[in-house]
């Protein structure tokens, strides 16, 4: 018998309807604004049944999505660049950081003389 | 310039009234999101990565200083204290919370300024050449007619629904500064046997299919424009497409049908049209145009301006780019940079809008222009002021010498705030700008455009160095593109090849930068033309040769 082809754990994340910023699902049902406290769903059934549930609240968030995630050592961590900057805010303005950079961030774009200093070149 | 009449005043405060409700509605959850979308929408409110974005038209580009102190204290007051200007003269705040911006709205309004049909699938900001009304080259004022098709486009019932967005840049100039031809209609001023008209031109546009517009009328008299423009929008409301997204901008309604079908069904419109107006949008035109009257220019003794010229060689080399020749010999038009070396392509704090309105107010008329290359203009500065507002400037952060130059980068915000973006772009340029600093002087003129996805709202296609960044299987990679062109020789650049990871992209444009200088017949061939006489191969070989092919990906 074949396997299931596996199940990329998910996490269901959405925009805070009020302040637009981003929030995800955690175990107990509540909006966070820390992606290591949400839920990592690791069952393709229990996501949709999650989804569906965050998409009867519309008048807390807009646009509710699952988005892939993986298990990092204090709870779920992005898999791709996009969610990491979700995560931690516009990486060309650290002071409007909400976290330090995410896991799957993408180095800085170096400069020429930045990549000769780390042998890039 | 224009100051809002009890009738847009009033407009506005009730479209406003009618937001405040429609946002009060969305939050105690009796509209959902899908009916509130395009309320939202039609009123500038965007939802992107990190929080609500809200997007202010500055129309044709132009601001008082009164209206850039408003978009200082709705920075300050309801945003993080800054604002981003974009490549198509509108200014975005990206942190305003859904609750707060009825309240900016109505502060707006208070100095002129609105946000209705900077999104949706409408009539945009109209743009216009930045230079406009003080340029030396320029036969006449465009921004009169900018201001008439406002009015004229604001809130017009039959254009509320159209297939797609649609976006107007008009030129007073035989220079094209507005990148006409990259708009749905390009209008460029042109007389005729001294009667004033408008050469027309459809079907630009960048994106995912990027067009060059193409003239539908060469000469059409200024007394028919808005009968003209209204039978192109019918023309194109009726036969765009609204069954797939990416084919229903007007570009592929020309393109499909072909230019000569579309012109057919724009004169069969035309007639009616013409015969509806009584004449009365050129009373309103003729009202307009009393406003924009020049200011009363004041000598400039230019003598001033040398001597200090002769004595700061950091005045001067900020005067040898940032200044542009006035149609008064005696003065200036000044274009401040928002591209300090390592800074965000765009981004202004409300500090600097103040200090910006203050030298407008002490030195330029009160009057200041935002570019769609993301730089602030001072249009008329009188020669003698110049050193004294370089002073001001300087301790702003805001006299960066580069106007022009490779680190003068449109780019557009990117992954670090777009949801459509499928790569970062901002710091991109960042770490361009910061390479080539050193040697930008002596590389010359060139137009570095970075767009973060194949919308292009950086304009990448139409940079000398286009620079496009993409989503491949979850890494970014950047593709370049050369040769294109975004002045009256517009051009859309070519693809080199394989596009380079983040980590390369830098070096990839280094070594453009020195096959060019290797490559130039001297300092004055411009990096553009070096490339339009040699082509694509000498640069081609520069990216991929020796080993470097590697960095490709």
């Amino acid at each position: 018998m074949s396997r299931r082809p596996s199940f990329t754990p998910k996490i269901v994340t959405a925009n805070h309807l009020g302040v637009g910023d981003v929030v995800y699902l955690s175990a107990s049902g509540e909006w966070v604004r820390d992606l290591s406290q949400a839920e990592l769903i690791e069952d393709e059934a229990h996501a949709q049944l999650r989804l569906l549930e965050a998409e009867a609240r519309l008048h807390e968030v807009v646009g509710p999505y699952l988005a892939d995630a993986a298990k990092g050592p204090t709870g779920p961590i992005p898999t791709h660049f996009r969610e990491a900057f979700r995560a931690s805010g516009p990486s060309n303005r650290p002071d409007h950081r909400r976290a330090p950079p995410a896991p799957a961030t993408p180095k800085p774009i170096m400069t020429h003389r930045e990549a000769e200093v780390e042998g890039a070149l | 310039m224009y100051q809002y009449n009890d009738f847009d005043r009033a407009f506005l405060a009730e479209r406003t009234a009618q937001f405040r409700a429609q946002v009060a509605r969305r939050l105690d959850g009796s509209l959902t999101e899908e009916e509130f979308r395009p309320l939202r929408l039609m009123n500038g409110v965007y939802l992107q990565l990190h929080a609500y974005m809200f997007r202010v038209a500055i129309p044709y580009g132009t601001l008082r200083s009164e209206q850039m102190r408003g978009l200082a204290y709705v920075a300050e007051k309801w945003d993080r204290g800054y604002g981003h200007f974009t490549t198509r003269q509108n200014i975005q705040f990206n942190w305003p919370k859904l609750v707060d911006i009825p309240d900016m709205m109505d502060h707006l309004e208070t100095v002129g300024i609105h946000a209705i049909q900077t999104s949706g699938n409408t009539i945009r900001n109209v743009t216009a050449d930045h230079f406009a009304g003080a340029a030396a080259d320029e036969i006449a004022d465009p921004r009169p007619i900018a201001e008439l098709l406002r009015q004229w486009s604001t809130d017009h019932g039959e254009f509320q629904f159209l297939p797609r967005k649609f976006k107007i840049g008009i030129t007073g100039s035989p220079n094209d500064r507005a990148v006409t031809r990259s708009h749905d209609i390009g209008l460029r001023m042109v007389e005729r046997d001294g009667e004033p008209g408008f050469e027309v031109m459809v079907g630009g546009g960048l994106g995912r299919t990027p067009l060059i517009g193409k003239t539908i009328r060469d000469f059409l008299p200024k007394a028919d424009l808005l009968p003209y423009i209204e039978a192109i929008l019918a023309a194109y409301n009726a036969a765009g497409r609204r069954d797939n997204k990416f084919k229903a901008r007007l570009k592929i309604t020309v393109l499909e049908n072909g230019l000569e079908a579309f012109r057919d069904a724009v004169e069969a419109e035309f007639p009616a049209r013409r015969a509806a107006f009584s004449g009365a949008d050129q009373q309103v035109l003729a009202a307009i145009e009393a406003q924009f009257a020049p200011p009363e220019f004041r000598g400039g003794d230019a003598a001033a301006y040398e001597a200090a010229r002769a004595a700061d060689p950091v005045f001067r080399a900020w005067a040898d780019t940032n200044l542009t020749a006035h149609r008064r010999a005696d003065h200036a038009i000044v274009t401040v940079s928002l591209k300090a070396h390592g800074a965000t392509p765009g981004d202004c704090s409300a500090t600097q809008m103040r200090a910006l309105a203050d030298l407008a107010d002490a030195h330029g008329y009160g009057e200041l222009r935002i570019s769609h290359e993301q730089n602030v203009v001072i249009p008329h500065v009188p020669r003698d002021a110049l050193p004294a507002l370089h002073a001001v400037l300087k301790e702003h952060g805001l006299a960066t010498a580069n106007i022009g130059l490779a680190s003068d980068i449109i780019a557009c915000p990117g992954m670090d705030y777009c949801t459509l973006a499928t790569a970062r772009s901002i710091p991109v340029a960042q770490a361009i700008a910061l390479t080539l600093e050193e040697r930008e002087a002596e590389v010359g003129p060139l137009k570095i455009k970075i767009s973060g996805c194949i919308n292009a709202c950086g304009h990448h296609h139409v940079g000398h160095i286009g620079i496009l960044g993409l989503d491949r299987a979850g890494v970014e990679n950047y593709q370049i593109t050369l040769g294109g062109d975004h002045t009256e020789r517009a051009a859309i650049g070519e693809r080199t090849g394989p596009g380079f990871p983040a980590d390369r992209i830098v070096p990839a444009v280094e070594r453009l930068i020195d096959a060019y200088l290797e490559l130039r017949e001297g300092a004055d061939e411009p990096f553009i033309d070096t490339y339009r006489r040699l082509g694509m191969a000498p640069f081609k070989a520069a990216l991929y040769d020796q080993g470097n092919v590697s960095d490709a990906a």
